[in-house]
């Protein structure tokens, strides 16, 4: 659909304009779980970032060398979620091993991410749009940030909103809904810079 | 027995309804939302994948070592969604195209494993394909409510039917990403505003 686009434009896009979260819905459930406390929420999105930018590359070259010539095309979905589960499988181990102090702040994490939306999500996307391995490298990164980007924010906003005197049935989740809404809003200012679907 | 039956249906759909009490499963629907079709036919893929699986995890429930379960779960559910997908797509192909990847993503929504492993593990079989059809039921209610809105007020129509009068204006922002979480929430609001009116 798209293989002409810029590695560079589309990492760009995929932090802003068509910010995983905020446009395309995916990984809103760890999202919304996870955003009360700022210090989670930033090791979170560090260890999606992280996932996400490995398994879409795997996923492409197993969607290309094994996939399409096994034809196996209806068991995508499978290998996608298998592809993902051993990488963080695999990572979990290797950041235990390397940086136990990286492992005590992302550990709890990194089981959380297997279920995340967004991974699968971005792997499909991927798939769908015929990019090539650096195009999906970069686009694998730009969703992830942007995911990490976006989680932060509103980590950050809503420690603030918590302390605000808000209607009691709208306290927590809505009073959190509107506040992605509004920031959705606000990263839509800046889709008419660049334009990748 | 009929009781149960009863008890989980009010539960599912209303007092613990997944997704404005539990807040579980709204990533990969709210982006179909600005459809009545579309949303209508999702929530149904979704519903039959949570009662099936539901009822496959709680048939292999003691065959299942502890260690390797979520995976299991996740391999069944995949299984029922390729279903789902490959019927869409022979059967369906227009609404099959514009859900896109999101057929595929009905595997991380959280109901569905949320539920296998709440209620299908300690379970019988039947009542679990209960518990999963209307858990789905519960989203469905929330899913198609919000998309009759956002079609309504973004489009004029309902299920591609003009409805609204013809000097209308659209409002763009209710076919845009933000209009579903506004919509979500304020759902939200009127619900539990509501429930604490009943709880008075």
């Amino acid at each position: 659909m798209s293989p002409n686009i810029n590695p560079l434009v589309l990492f760009f896009a995929s932090i802003f304009t068509s910010n995983i979260l905020l446009s395309n819905f995916l990984g809103m459930c760890s999202f919304i779980s996870i955003s009360k406390n700022l210090k989670s929420s930033n090791g979170l999105g560090m260890a999606v970032a992280m996932v996400m930018t490995v398994t879409t590359a795997l996923n492409w070259i197993v969607e290309k060398y094994i996939i399409i010539p096994f034809q196996i095309e209806y068991l995508r979905y499978i290998i996608y979620i298998i592809v993902i589960a051993a990488v963080v499988q695999i990572l979990e181990m290797l950041i235990d091993r390397i940086s136990p102090n990286l492992y005590i702040s992302l550990g709890i994490f990194l089981p959380l991410i297997t279920v995340n939306c967004a991974i699968l999500g971005v792997a499909l996307f991927m798939q769908l749009r015929n990019y090539t391995l650096l195009q999906s490298v970069f686009f694998g990164l730009g969703s992830g940030l942007g995911w990490w980007l976006a989680i932060v924010l509103l980590g950050a906003i809503r420690m603030k909103v918590d302390k605000a005197p808000v209607p009691a049935p709208l306290k927590g989740v809505g009073i959190t809904l509107i506040t992605i809404g509004i920031m959705a809003m606000a990263f839509m200012g800046f889709a008419g810079m660049i334009n990748v679907q | 027995m009929g009781k149960k039956y009863k008890e989980v249906f009010l539960k599912n759909t209303w007092y613990e309804n997944p997704v404005f009490v539990l807040v579980l499963g709204i990533c990969s629907t709210l982006a179909v939302t600005n459809n009545l079709k579309n949303t209508l036919i999702m929530t149904i893929g979704v519903m039959l994948v949570t009662g099936f699986s539901n009822l496959t995890v709680s048939l292999l429930k003691n065959l299942i070592p502890s260690k390797v379960r979520m995976m299991t779960q996740v391999l069944i559910i995949s299984f029922y969604v390729i279903i789902v997908d490959i019927i869409l797509r022979a059967y369906l192909p227009d609404v099959s195209k514009a859900l896109g990847p999101y057929v595929g993503l009905i595997i991380t929504n959280c109901i569905i494993m949320g539920r296998a492993e709440a209620f299908a593990q300690s379970n019988d079989p039947i009542i679990s394909f209960w518990d999963g059809i209307t858990s789905g039921l519960g989203y469905m209610i929330v899913l198609v409510a919000i998309a009759f809105f956002r079609e309504l007020l973004g489009f004029g129509t309902i299920f591609g039917y003009r409805v609204m009068p013809e000097n209308f204006v659209n409002w763009t922002i209710m076919i845009m990403p933000p209009s579903a979480f506004f919509m979500l929430a304020i759902f939200i609001w009127i619900v539990k505003g509501f429930k604490k009116e009943g709880a008075k």
